[in-house]
């Protein structure tokens, strides 16, 4: 059932939430900078922000009560015109995304005073409010190439946010630069993709192409689609050959931004991905490209190890985090590659567990940067005396990293793994459990660094204050609760994953 | 592999010809605004692409008569791809715009925008780093 708008009814604000959803932050942007006052700059990202939070939220409620909604963009019915199709599997990523860009806000008033020059701030938050319109309007479509533009609306800014942490390490611009290189060459794939999709079926509204291809199978022009869409949204998720700007874009960009990226950035990515694998290029389809089984569960666990091992030597926690997210990021493509219905449900609450993860350990990192002035573990050493909050929300979310019970990033592990035994694969569930004590061993790391070493003599830092504190310890509480408390992150994830599986317009 | 069907495709192979130009400039040259070219052509490949896409055979340009008046014999082109490629075509400026900005950003802070003297500054950076933070991790192994 979904709810149609026509152009002859009049609608409520509330019929107009999907687009009201990229709107409001989209709007806000221009407007801080319009306005020009910096003081004002910080409270209406934040207003703006909490606003598409509050939406994503209605948004979730509206689907988990009456299924898919459909809006028609400007009133102009689909295929020709652009539709909004919000289904579980959408209002799961908006609101992780919504959440993620709302929780930042607070810590980067503080963070971004200290690492951003003053008269760069209100173009930092307008830059910020530009990224997260852009990555929620790529989640909420359902139209091919409005994913590309909504893309590359977020890409831009976020080659921006990153050069913004030039002050700190120059470095930042030229980790910018291949960012944009890279990102732009992964996009225009992607919309090369678009275009042979566009040839093959002759329509660009997602649910159309997959009824073209349900009715009429894939030929050579949608199996190239495919190969382009994949490459190209692979480069975007950080797949393992494709994730070389990964590193130093969350190592050199400013606090705020690392932990706004590494929880949103590659994940809408991934729902991209798995949007487009498994709705429109339908599961039928992808069965018969055994390939995927040679090409991405191979690629996934080759990021798990060696990620995992280069994460262990690392001497700068940031960039440590960074490559434990490529990681990460393998066991998301491990549980897609899986092609069952359990292994999507693994990638999604990972997506979901591993957002919340990471953005508590970036915001912990940007924390001792904040205090000590370096990320690297020889500063750093012996904050947990001096900065108790801090190093105890640090190895909360380290823990939860790892997977141990109790947190969220055991029950994505334990799907994963249930996903993998179900299909009879045990070495891969095995491979799973290995990589796992990787991660015991770089989180060890800076439990030891933060606890069991003195800190250097002429550093006297105190914790950092509540504006930091409180976004860093609601995360590091979060992935605890979405450990022991299931219910939402399972629930929502098993109907996101039937709604991927079986498409637009069967089921919910 | 007729001539009919080369020619037939012609749209395709300097499609492919760009693409491959592009991408090649993008990793074969060490200067930034080199690669910001490069990237500029293999974007363009794609609007070819698209737009070649587009044309029917006997079409004239999707443009409407001054008087509304449609008159049903006539065959137009495809125009949704024309409008997909100014999308792309801003989306390219956006990008060339933005990647210039960084280049002078960078030419301001490394004193060159050759892809070889910025990686060997970095690498400078990158070992005085692992030289006084390594010693305090316990050295090398």
């Amino acid at each position: 059932m979904s709810v149609e708008t026509t152009s002859q009814v009049a609608m409520t604000l509330g019929d107009h939430l999907p687009v009201l959803q990229i709107l409001v932050p989209f709007m806000a942007a221009p407007l801080i900078v319009l306005i020009g006052a910096r003081r004002l700059a910080w409270p209406i990202a934040f207003a703006a922000s909490a606003v598409a939070f509050l939406i994503a939220i209605k948004l979730l409620l509206q689907v988990i009560d009456g299924g898919a909604i459909s809006y028609h963009l400007g009133g102009w019915a689909p295929p020709v015109g652009i539709e909004y199709r919000v289904d579980a599997a959408n209002a799961f990523v908006l609101l992780l995304v919504s959440a993620i860009g709302t929780i930042v806000l607070p810590y980067a008033l503080t963070s971004v005073k200290s690492e951003i020059p003053a008269r760069q701030h209100c173009l930092f938050y307008a830059m910020y409010l530009l990224s997260l319109s852009g990555l929620l309007g790529v989640v909420v479509t359902g139209d091919a190439f409005n994913v590309f533009v909504f893309l590359e609306i977020s890409s831009l800014s976020t080659y921006v946010l990153v050069s913004m942490g030039a002050k700190r390490d120059k470095r930042a611009l030229t980790a910018a630069y291949n960012y944009l290189i890279m990102g732009t060459i992964g996009a225009t794939f992607f919309v090369i993709g678009i275009g042979f999709l566009y040839a093959g079926t002759g329509t660009l509204n997602m649910a159309d192409i997959a009824h073209y291809i349900s009715a009429n199978g894939a030929d050579r022009t949608i199996q190239t689609a495919f190969a382009f869409v994949v490459v190209g949204i692979g480069l975007k998720v950080a797949v393992y050959p494709l994730h070389l700007w990964l590193p130093n874009a969350y190592t050199y960009a400013p606090s705020a931004v690392s932990a706004f990226l590494a929880a949103t950035a590659t994940k809408v990515a991934i729902y991209v991905l798995m949007r487009f694998m498994f709705t429109v290029f339908q599961p039928d389809f992808l069965f018969q490209t055994e390939a995927l089984k040679f090409l991405l569960i191979p690629l996934a666990v080759l990021a798990m190890f060696a990620a995992s091992l280069i994460a262990v030597f690392q001497n700068d926690l940031k960039r440590m985090l960074a490559y434990s997210s490529v990681a990460q990021i393998g066991y998301i493509l491990l549980g897609i590659g899986l092609l069952s219905q359990t292994g999507l449900t693994a990638a999604i609450i990972h997506l979901f567990n591993h957002g919340i993860t990471k953005a508590a350990l970036f915001m912990g990192a940007g924390a001792l940067v904040y205090r000590t002035g370096s990320s690297f573990y020889g500063p750093i050493q012996g904050m947990g005396q001096r900065m108790p909050f801090t190093s105890f929300a640090i190895v909360i979310a380290g823990i939860s990293l790892i997977g141990i019970p109790g947190t969220a990033g055991f029950i994505s592990k334990w799907v994963l793994v249930q996903g993998a035994l179900e299909k009879g694969w045990w070495p891969i569930a095995m491979l799973v459990v290995l990589s796992s004590l990787l991660a015991v061993i770089y989180v060890w790391r800076v439990i030891e660094t933060l606890y069991f070493k003195a800190p250097k003599s002429d550093v006297q830092v105190r914790d950092v204050s509540l504006t930091m504190l409180v976004p860093l310890w609601v995360l590091a509480l979060a992935t605890i609760w979405f450990g022991i408390d299931t219910e939402l992150t399972l629930s929502a994830a098993t109907r996101a994953a039937q709604g991927l599986f079986f498409g637009f317009g069967i089921g919910n | 592999m007729s001539w009919d069907f080369i020619f037939g495709h012609l749209n395709y192979w300097l499609f492919t010809v760009l693409m491959m130009t592009g991408l090649y400039i993008v990793v074969a040259r060490g200067n930034l605004i080199k690669k910001i070219v490069g990237l500029n052509i293999f974007q363009t490949s794609v609007f070819m692409f698209y737009i070649s896409l587009g044309k029917v055979t006997g079409g004239t340009a999707p443009i409407y008569p001054v008087n509304g008046e449609i008159d049903p014999d006539v065959i137009y082109s495809n125009p949704l791809p024309h409008v997909l490629i100014l999308t792309a075509i801003v989306v390219g400026i956006a990008t060339t715009s933005l990647g210039l900005a960084l280049i002078v950003r960078i030419r301001e802070e490394y004193d060159t925008i050759e892809e070889i003297e910025i990686l060997d500054a970095e690498i400078k950076l990158t070992r005085a780093e692992n030289r006084e933070h390594g010693q305090s991790m316990g050295g090398p192994a």
